[in-house]
């Protein structure tokens, strides 16, 4: 017998008692307001990330402010983000990701009571690798992308894309509970919020 | 498909991290001898206690939130054989390659095996109680298999040659001087004038850990969570080390428990809502990596799921003790633990300490292999309020006092109430628990066994309806008020 048959038929034989739970009760919260960005930002900062809200137009602008050295993009980021001289991923070895001093990506979903970025993998987000090896990470999010709740975020998704969620710059608590931030992660993240 | 496969095996002797090689009281009393170790833990457990009561209590819908986890836990265990093989499609469908291990010997063999088929000599690992238990990293060096932990307190550990002794914070015995102590006698390339600052610290091991992310091609790593209907697994961490394991390597292999599958992408609204906060007191961890299968171009183009029994099948015979595997791995009940914050992790010789451990390792192995492990707590009840899927342990540890062998447990039991009336706070709670046991227990009157013998002749003195410390707590409140 296999270890699959061997292993389903022991979880069947546990099961002799044909346990019925009931329904699972879901009068949790479930509809929400409207996203409130004011507490996005309370709760990014709060994660001691850094909050900038500027318009689309100036978001070239800002990220040189905030970085000095060669910014990454992914290959779908649209042209006029991107700050001058900003280097494409075009399946850059992991070595060039790097020896980028920052990244630059757009996000999938942000949700408010939480102070999360979602990433998606989409084209103007890129690999998992780009948002990783860079020390700074600066991601552009849309108020449209913004959402109250975890479970809205997750109605929004899509599982069968890599994703990655992102609530403030790497951090450890190993060390007597002191929070220290960015081990192996970026140990910076920037969101530029954009107007509505 | 009706073959009789008999008792379900528990997880077998000799292999992995289930067992101490002392009863609790023999181990705990080693510990409580040891300052440094409760002063570090007591820090250390106050700290996230504070944390997580307060981002709880930003969620309005907490106790929602913690019943609807308890139920969907409940219906993934009486649907566990087909929700598995939903992940087992969903996940192939994606491109991964699933199997199914019996026990820890099994999982280490597949692992091992397919570490090998690389050609690779060393994995990345990421933090994960499952590769713990099987005892992977002593499997894999016996195979000539460097295993290096990434995560920083598993880092610590490892390089300390010790064992864990939390599931969330493995080196919360160590504080920041020993662990810098650690760091210069055991990594590499170290700074010999490497100081006790965290951050310099955390950047030594950066530094330290960087080149083996970027040149490893295999990594191991658990999961939180696997979605039945679409085949994604996740797992939570904070540092980045997961995101590394998860994202560089070619070949990703994820040891997991049966019973960490979910039934819907929806379902996982509750769990990451439940399990942050509980957890580390963090509303949302830094880092949460969700994948399905493979993805072309992005991430390990190869990836296995090993799910392990070891001893799980055994417990969910228990229609009682079942309840056990609805376990998140949030460590909220170690930290509220009396028991736990003076004896620390070792003592409880499991990877699963604190209560949860008390009541899962003695099922995963036997309840004979860990007899003592029942009584090592006062049954105060504070683990139950804190576990966020709403396990009862303080039933589940009177539910396998009476599965243990007797004579052992007794003296067990008698040390452990010594131990007791030598604490006051812990007295104090306990004398709350036996209220609570008087109206759980048998009409009220007698004892559970073992000393059901003794009570069965004569009765109990009733409990007063307030405890002498009751009344001087409330008369000091009344007294402050005024
Ligand atoms: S038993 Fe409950 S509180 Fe304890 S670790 Fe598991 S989920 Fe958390």
């Amino acid at each position: 017998m296999s270890s699959r048959e061997l292993i389903l038929g022991r979880v069947r034989a546990a099961l002799r008692d044909r346990p019925r739970p009931g329904p699972v009760p879901r009068e949790y919260r479930r509809t929400f307001p409207a996203a409130d960005l004011d507490l996005l930002v309370d709760r990014l900062v709060d994660y001691r990330a850094e909050v900038h809200r500027v318009g689309e137009a100036d978001i070239a602008a800002t990220v040189a402010r905030i970085v000095t050295g060669a910014v990454l993009v992914p290959e779908g980021l649209p042209a006029a983000w991107r700050p001058a001289g900003a280097v494409v991923d075009d399946r850059l070895a992991p070595d060039r990701i790097a020896a980028a001093a920052a990244v630059l990506t757009a996000a999938a979903v942000a949700v408010a009571e939480t102070g999360t970025i979602v990433l998606d993998a989409s084209p103007d987000q890129g690999r998992r690798i780009i948002s990783l090896l860079p020390d700074v990470h600066v991601v552009v999010l849309r108020p449209a992308q913004v959402v109250a709740s975890v479970s809205q975020a997750l109605a929004r998704l899509d599982p069968a894309r890599p994703l990655t969620w992102i609530s403030g710059p790497s951090a450890t608590s190993d060390i007597e509970l002191n929070r220290v931030e960015g081990v192996h992660g970026p140990r910076h993240l920037h969101v530029l919020l954009l107007d509505r | 498909m009706t073959t009789f496969l008999g008792m379900p095996a528990t997880a077998p002797r000799g292999v992995g991290q289930l067992r101490g090689d002392r009863t609790f009281p023999q181990a705990a009393h080693a510990a409580l001898g040891d300052a440094q170790l409760r002063r570090n833990l007591r820090h250390a457990t106050a700290t996230i206690r504070s944390r997580s009561g307060r981002v709880i209590a930003e969620l309005p819908d907490w106790q929602q939130l913690r019943a609807a986890g308890s139920a969907l836990k409940a219906d993934v265990m009486a649907r566990l054989p087909q929700l598995l093989q939903q992940l087992e499609a969903r996940v192939s469908e994606a491109g991964g390659v699933v199997h199914w291990a019996a026990d820890a010997h099994e999982a280490n063999a597949i692992v091992t095996d397919l570490v090998r088929r690389t050609g690779s000599d060393r994995v990345i690992k990421v933090k994960s109680m499952a590769t713990q238990e099987i005892g992977l990293n002593e499997a894999l060096e016996a195979a000539g298999i460097t295993p290096v932990e990434t995560d920083l307190a598993e880092l610590i550990v490892q390089l300390g040659d010790d064992r864990p002794s939390h599931i969330l914070v493995p080196a919360i015995h160590r504080n920041r001087s020993e662990i810098r102590d650690i760091f210069r006698r055991s990594m590499p390339g170290v700074d010999p004038d490497l100081t006790d600052d965290p951050p310099v610290l955390a950047a030594a091991a950066r530094k330290y850990l960087r080149e083996t992310f970027l040149s490893t091609t295999v990594a191991v790593s658990g999961a939180n969570f696997a979605v039945a209907e679409t085949g994604t697994l996740a797992v939570v961490e904070s540092e980045g080390n997961g995101r590394m394991c998860l994202t560089l390597p070619d070949t990703l292999i994820t040891v997991m428990g049966l019973e960490k599958v979910v039934p819907t992408w929806a379902d996982l609204e509750v769990f990451l809502q439940l399990l942050p906060r509980s957890s580390t007191g963090e509303r949302m961890n830094p880092y949460t990596s969700m994948w399905t299968g493979v993805t072309p171009g992005d991430g390990p183009q190869n990836f296995h799921l090993v799910l392990l029994d070891n001893g799980r099948s055994a417990v969910l015979a228990d229609p009682v003790g079942r309840q056990a595997l609805h376990c998140i791995r949030c460590s909220a009940c170690l930290n509220v633990c009396p028991v736990y914050e003076r004896t620390g992790g070792h003592a409880y010789g499991s990877v699963y300490p604190g209560p949860i451990g008390a009541v899962l390792s003695p099922q995963l192995t036997g309840v004979a292999d860990n007899a003592s492990l029942p009584y090592a707590s006062s049954l105060c009840g504070a683990c139950f309020d804190a576990c966020p899927v709403k396990i009862d342990i303080p039933s589940l540890l009177v539910h396998l006092r009476n599965r243990a062998p007797h004579p052992r447990a007794e003296r067990a039991m008698m040390r452990a109430a010594a131990y007791l009336m030598d604490r006051p706070r812990a007295y104090a709670r306990a004398q709350r628990a036996a209220k609570l046991a008087r109206i759980a227990g048998r009409r009220g009157r007698g004892l559970p066994p073992p000393l059901s013998g003794w009570t069965a002749g004569r009765d109990l003195p009733p409990l007063p309806e307030q405890t002498f410390r009751d009344w001087w707590a409330r008369r000091a409140r009344a007294a402050e008020e005024a």
